[in-house]
């Protein structure tokens, strides 16, 4: 039996972090819905498995997103977790074919070097040295990385990297030194017995040239010891959490588990997943044209998880989920940062229900403009153009104003409120009889998609319009003009449309090309998700946007949303939505007004 | 015989009767409320105020005044949909002040309302 009193720091960290890990994985699946765990159960037995382990080895291990965001991030990534993960299957496979004992302590392997420093020759013993030795390279090469990316961020490719907090830097200053003294620990002993693989056993004798490397190698194996202990009893309470939580997380979702408004440990795995990249620091634009840095979602995030979560920085974002778009780990932070709203809830007797019902006509397309769009009247008028001209038999929901979809209280975390003004409003259109629901507004597009369920069809108008044509209810004609499409966050990265409205416009003009469309689309800064930023910063916001997505200042910048054309139109007056393209090139109209 | 015209009521500032831990709170958490001129640019598109006579100017300015009597009725008449904050002319975060009202009410909540 091979013992030294060293290991014993290393294996009092294993055994605890293990406990640990079991304790915590138990309780999150526990406290899951029923049909989630069911859920959850069922994955393990189809096809899903496989699509789960697929997942993890490729964002888990290799970090493919985090490649794509930059090369040279991914590799310091996974040379860590890769090569680790290498290192410890290397290692075990090592140890047992030279042992040929098929159950070794936990710490053999990592120590293996220590315990028989001249193994002699056994199954692949060549290679097993030279491969151990190139695996403690490739991981050394990205401890090496990360020395720079704490220290010069900007080589790494991102502008800012994340703050720390303590048991972060205890378990950061572990795992930078984890793999430095490894490799001291196995020079000094390759130095000190003569032999070694061609790094360690290189670095051997050129420190025992010239240091007492027999009197060195314990002294290297207990820092080394010490070192992985520090990092697993640190793991837990660190960032380091991700790197198990998120294998669970990919199993979670890949089993179809969503956060849903009950409580449930979704969330909690989710905000246990987050790695603290930093990748969604560089691309939220409070960062880059605001000057906030210390709200991002990894902030955020890591407040929720300290529980030192303000109201502020809970309120302070604009919603237009960048950050869930470039995430490594895939964490929908617009959902966990609506649900942490609702924390800081005024719980008030809101006394919403001051609209009358009555005298609803019928109508079997019903209009809901929404509140900006009545602040931006040139789209409602373009848009009872349009109808007017199709002849459909439409009503005008919101005409002489009407109460809110609902979405902005729910962003502002007040979801009593919203219930009422969503009741309301589902009583208005079932009583129309419509079986068309059109809005202007993706805010609203998206909440009577998502909350209202309703039983018929709600249509952006960007959709709506685009029937229209394909059904032959209108027509229009060509007016070739300089164009650009600017994609709101709320009908592209918020529901996933991105194709109909340029159809609709590249049936009118042709839409030049911008580098930031689709699922990159910057924020207008005009959101009403946030109840925290002050005008001064959100023009800045807008500002910036305009000078990166504008090309030529001729264009004129065509969206589909009340709230960005307001915002645009302040600093460029080519501002137009989509139906106003449309009105304005409509061939026949059937119907005067 | 009503010819229309009524006494209105006397709207004196008495200091010592007034409440201005609201308008205190507000301009503290959300200093925007300062440069309000009460220009009504939000009452006038306010769609509340289609419906109710829910009115942010007047709601404004009585919490500046410390009259704070009538608030946490009209308050609760807002649905946060944001067009004041769109309108107003001077760039005021209208919906945070609306927020920090009702965090205020919910604080003071043993207060006289």
């Amino acid at each position: 039996m091979y013992f030294d009193i060293f290991v014993i720091p290393f294996s009092a960290g294993f055994i605890f972090l293990f406990v640990f890990l079991i304790y915590t994985f138990s309780r999150w699946i526990h406290k899951l819905t029923p049909e989630n765990k069911e859920k959850l159960k069922k994955s393990f037995f189809s096809k899903r498995f496989f699509v789960s382990v697929k997942e993890i080895f490729s964002e888990c291990l290799l970090h493919r997103k985090i490649f794509k965001v930059n090369p040279l991030l991914g590799y310091m990534h996974m040379s860590l977790a890769f090569g680790w993960l290498l290192l410890i299957i290397g290692g075990n496979l090592e140890t047992r074919l030279y042992s040929q004992n098929p159950i070794n302590p936990p710490y053999y392997p990592i120590f293996f070097k220590f315990f028989d420093p001249v193994p002699g020759d056994f199954l692949f013993s060549g290679f097993f040295e030279f491969l151990m030795d190139l695996l403690l390279l490739f991981i050394l090469s990205g401890v090496f990385l990360a020395y720079i990316k704490r220290f010069r961020s900007s080589m790494l490719g991102m502008k800012k990297t994340t703050k720390l907090k303590p048991f972060d830097k205890l378990a950061l200053a572990s795992l930078w030194v984890i793999f430095p003294f490894r490799l001291l620990a196995e020079s000094f002993t390759s130095g000190a017995f003569h032999h070694g693989g061609f790094m360690t056993g290189s670095l051997g004798l050129f420190f025992a040239s010239f240091l007492p490397v027999a009197k060195l190698y314990y002294p290297a194996w207990w820092a080394y010891s010490f070192a992985l202990c520090g990092f697993f009893f640190a793991l837990p309470f660190s960032r380091y959490m991700h790197i198990p939580t998120e294998a669970l997380l990919i199993f979670m979702r890949n089993a179809g588990i969503t956060q849903s408004k009950e409580e449930n440990s979704f969330a909690e795995v989710e905000i246990n997943a987050c790695s603290r990249c930093g990748v969604c620091i560089d691309t939220c634009q409070f960062a880059s044209a605001a000057d906030i840095s210390n709200v991002q979602t990894v902030y955020f995030i890591r407040d929720v998880r300290h529980h030192s979560l303000k109201a502020e920085t809970a309120n302070n974002c604009l919603m237009c989920g960048r950050c869930d778009q470039i995430c490594p780990v895939g964490i929908d932070a617009k959902i966990l940062r609506q649900s942490e709203r609702t924390k800081f809830d005024y719980t008030g007797t809101n006394s919403l229900n001051y609209i009358s019902v009555k005298n609803i006509s019928k109508a079997d397309v019903i209009y809901f403009a929404g509140c900006m769009t009545h602040l931006t009247p040139t789209i409602k008028i373009s848009m009872e153009k349009i109808l007017k001209a199709s002849n459909e038999k439409y009503l005008f929901m919101d005409k002489d104003g009407s109460i809110c979809c609902g979405r902005p209280t729910m962003l502002a975390g007040q979801m009593d409120a919203a219930n009422q003004l969503i009741q309301k409003n589902k009583e208005i259109i079932q009583l129309s009889e419509a079986k068309v629901l059109v809005t202007s507004c993706p805010i609203c597009y998206k909440v009577f998609t998502e909350e209202y369920k309703l039983d018929i069809e709600v249509l952006h108008h960007s959709q709506y319009l685009l029937q229209l044509l394909n059904n032959g209810k209108i027509e229009v004609e060509r007016k070739e003009f300089k164009a650009i499409f600017h994609d709101p966050c709320e009908l592209g990265r918020g529901m996933n449309i991105y194709n109909e409205p340029r159809v609709l416009i590249n049936k009118i003009t042709t839409l030049e090309h911008s580098n930031f469309d689709k699922e990159n689309a910057m924020c207008c800064g005009g959101s009403i998700g946030n109840s925290v930023i002050s005008d001064e910063k959100r023009n800045s916001i807008t500002k910036n946007t305009l000078s990166k997505i504008l090309t030529d200042q001729e264009q004129t910048l065509i969206t589909a949303c009340p709230l960005c054309k307001k915002t645009f139109g302040k600093y460029h007056h080519k501002t137009e939505d989509i139906s106003q393209v449309i009105a304005s090139a409509l061939k026949k109209i059937t119907v005067t007004r | 015989m009503d010819f229309g015209y009524s006494i209105q009521k006397d709207n004196q500032i008495d200091y010592d009767k007034s409440h201005r831990e609201i308008a205190e709170y507000i301009r503290k958490e959300e200093s925007s409320f300062n440069i309000c001129m009460s220009c009504g640019s939000c009452t006038a598109i306010c769609s509340a105020g289609i419906f109710t006579d829910f009115n942010p100017r007047k709601l404004y300015l009585l919490i500046s005044r410390g009259d704070i009597r009538s608030i946490r009725k009209e308050i609760d008449h807002c649905m946060l949909c944001g067009k004041c904050q769109l309108a107003c002319p001077r760039g005021i975060n209208t919906r945070n002040i609306i927020l920090q009202i009702r965090t205020s009410i919910k604080q003071n909540k043993d207060h006289v309302f």
